[in-house]
């Protein structure tokens, strides 16, 4: 929770403008996809903007009951982002699942991504418990920006392996890329708290309108792009293939 | 010391998603040809340049928007101060980046002379729709 934030017990017109806008998006991506016909092909990204969806209506409720400093929604808001932040890592493994499918490595990739996911489990346990006596709240919060950072680097990897196989469908492309963008700019700021700890007031500007980057992007990719669009893939890599 | 490695990982990756992003949304017009009325307004007939870009921009501002490439638009204007950042202070140390930042501004810029196109087509259709009614 931001330290700013939490010296009042209630959110400013500017914070609820962007959380109800955040939420919009994030229907909005799930009714982009069903009017389009790739709710099925990209379920998993799907059930991740529902479950976000359902979890910021559950902050909301949260919020209105007990206040913005109580400790119900303290430990609510770090419990439902780390399940947030797993499934948006599952989300992840569903689209190396569109990459590597033609390959037939689906199974590989599964059993990968699940040894990763407990490895970061049992890193972050490892470090609370050197560090902390509240064990269980830390490790929440441990784990969350440990798993932003494995999420970042597992979608380099996967844009990585999407330019060498010459990947050409645009909205897989997109998705990835944006997914990319979100875990960079979220990693990147968990890491400048570490950093500065007394940068604490821009983070209840700069982190909602970060949260609206994916579900904007991925809208966007939904509704606007068919899904038999294709480029070239040399025209997107930084150095030129 | 975890942190600052953290942050600068993220840094270099936020900025290479945000050039590969840039890019899938200027391919798409990449192979988009520009009407002949806006060859003609705005100068450019094949090849955009770099430095049609603020012009190409002041036009589109006077169109109406379309809701569908607002976004788009931003993120492009965003790309193209970020090349011109690169171009004015790292081009000197590293001039072999002067070809592509130079390359990538003129796609800026037909991205932009193309969003011009459509906007100028949704204000014609807009027109017509008017003087039908």
């Amino acid at each position: 929770m931001d330290q700013g934030a939490e010296e009042k017990n209630v959110l400013g017109p500017f914070e609820y403008v962007v959380w109800f806008l955040g939420i919009i998006l994030e229907a909005a991506v799930v009714v982009c996809a069903i009017i389009k016909g790739s709710f099925r092909r990209y379920l998993a990204l799907n059930l991740y903007m529902l479950a976000s969806v359902l979890v910021s209506l559950g902050r909301f409720k949260t919020l209105t009951d007990y206040g913005f400093t109580s400790s119900e929604y303290v430990y609510f808001y770090y419990y439902s982002d780390l399940l947030l932040t797993i499934g948006l890592y599952f989300a992840l493994m569903s689209l190396y699942a569109h990459v590597f499918k033609e390959m037939g490595e689906g199974r590989y990739v599964r059993f990968g991504s699940l040894l990763l996911l407990l490895g970061t489990a049992v890193f972050s346990f490892g470090i609370v418990q050197q560090s902390s006596d509240r064990i269980l709240s830390r490790f929440v919060v441990e784990v969350s920006q440990n798993l932003y950072f494995v999420g970042l680097v597992l979608t380099y990897v996967l844009w990585g392996a999407m330019l060498k196989l010459r990947e050409t469908r645009t909205m897989l492309i997109q998705l990835v890329l944006s997914l990319g963008l979100y875990f960079s700019v979220f990693a990147a700021s968990y890491a400048l708290r570490n950093l500065f700890p007394s940068l604490h007031g821009i983070w209840p500007f700069l982190t909602p309108i970060s949260g609206c980057l994916l579900p904007l992007t991925w809208a966007y990719a939904f509704i606007r792009l068919h899904e038999n669009a294709r480029l070239a893939p040399g025209r997107l890599a930084v150095v030129p293939r | 010391m975890m942190a600052a490695i953290i942050f600068a990982f993220s840094t270099a990756a936020l900025l290479q998603f945000f050039v590969s992003y840039c890019r899938s949304l200027i391919a798409a017009s990449a192979r988009t040809s520009l009407s002949p009325e806006v060859q003609d307004v705005i100068g450019i007939k094949q090849a955009a340049s770099g430095e049609d870009f603020a012009r190409v921009m002041q036009y589109l501002h006077l169109c109406p928007e379309r809701r569908e490439d607002r976004n788009r638009v931003q993120a492009i204007a965003t790309y193209f101060r970020l090349l011109s950042f690169l171009r004015s202070a790292i081009v000197p140390i590293v001039p072999s980046l002067r070809a592509w930042t130079e390359h990538e501004r003129s796609q800026c810029a037909y991205f932009a002379a193309v969003a011009l196109d459509r906007r100028i087509a949704l204000s014609r259709d807009m027109l017509a729709e008017q003087m039908t009614a």
